[in-house]
């Protein structure tokens, strides 16, 4: 068998941007509903486009913006920062493996790990012919681009635009589904899934719209520390035979 | 808030947003700085948080009134078929997302 020559820069890109065109679509979407948001506010359009450069997370911008307009509470907004974006650290420790080893890109790849990016660049299954580094580096930044865009469309075209089309978001939860579905018939035991989908369900319901992020995952490392535990110990017993 | 208030509200809210993305990447710097139980977590996370984002997605839905979020759930199951029906990313989130739309905007 004959190893295929290793791609062209221009190869490279275009993977890339092809593996990121769902998020195109999602982050075009969404981006424009936050501009809008922040429009609606009474946000100037460079506002939410500077905002969703610098602070880049989807949830936390919403939020971030109406804390803008009530008095000056820093304190508040750190703290909020930090609940809410908590379980983009777990995002880091599944991806410390992949990313190892990519240099001054890991910047790139470091802050632009969305929910979004995450589930994409863990996903995607990159031909050898390619330069892996360079494939997440470029869907992280081709990724970031589109939340800007469409950031600065919301926040420019607002009075244009003046509502959104209701339902439009639903592209986020549909590419969330498909990745899911994807992963489920990948995988060989559904533990770790099944786990996610009925721990969250059950903290929504018990800690609310807040804090069931945080809980749910403080509870799926509590329950891989028993898997881990219980290994170990077999381990062990196989070690004394 | 003044302008310059502002301005620090969003230079904290990057700065602790990066902070929770930059953590486990200094704190594990190397394969021998990364204990067994991080490399082996950093497995099983994964497919977890894909279902967990699944219904992050839903969060918001009022299941006591309103549709009862039949809308939703219609539009994720027509999504799941259509996924595994044809595995085209595109395909799936174009009828996932216009089913949704046709729901809400003119059924419910």
């Amino acid at each position: 068998m004959q190893a295929s020559p290793p791609a062209t820069r221009q190869e490279t890109v275009r993977f890339a941007f092809n593996s990121s065109l769902p998020i195109f679509f999602g982050y075009v979407i969404l981006g424009t509903g936050y501009g809008l948001y922040m429009h609606n506010l009474g946000f100037g359009f460079w506002f939410p486009t500077i905002m969703a450069a610098v602070v880049y997370g989807g949830s936390v911008e919403f939020i971030l913006a109406s804390m803008l307009v009530q008095s000056f509470l820093p304190g508040n907004v750190v703290l909020i920062t930090l609940v809410v974006g908590f379980r983009q650290f777990f995002y880091g420790l599944s991806m410390l493996k992949k990313y190892r080893g990519a240099g001054w890109r890991k910047f790139f790849l470091i802050y632009g790990l969305t929910d979004e990016t995450f589930v994409v660049n863990y996903s995607l299954s990159i031909p050898k012919e390619y330069d892996r580094y360079s494939v997440y580096t470029l869907i992280s930044l081709f990724d970031h681009s589109y939340w800007v865009l469409g950031a600065f469309l919301g926040g420019a075209l607002g009075s244009l635009i003046g509502k959104e089309i209701p339902g439009m978001d639903f592209v986020m939860t549909a590419l969330f589904i498909a990745l899911a579905v994807d992963q489920f018939q990948k995988e060989k035991d559904h533990l770790s899934s099944a786990s996610g989908v009925i721990v969250t369900i059950a903290c929504l319901l018990l800690f609310g719209k807040t804090y069931f992020l945080v809980a749910t995952l403080l509870i799926l490392v509590a329950e891989y520390a028993v898997i881990y535990w219980r290994q170990a110990k077999r381990g062990d017993q196989n070690d004394t035979d | 808030m003044t302008l310059t208030d502002q301005i620090i509200c969003i230079a904290l809210a990057a700065l602790a947003n990066f902070a929770t993305r930059l953590t486990p990447f200094l704190l594990f710097r190397t394969e021998a700085a990364t204990p067994d139980f991080v490399t082996g977590l950093g497995r099983f996370l994964p497919a977890a948080i894909m279902g967990m984002l699944v219904v992050y997605c839903y969060r918001n839905v009022n299941w006591l009134g309103g549709t009862h979020g039949l809308p939703e759930v219609i539009a994720g199951v027509v999504t799941v078929i259509v996924h595994l029906w044809k595995h085209s990313l595109f395909l799936t989130l174009i009828v996932g997302t216009l089913c949704y739309m046709l729901l809400i905007n003119f059924i419910f």
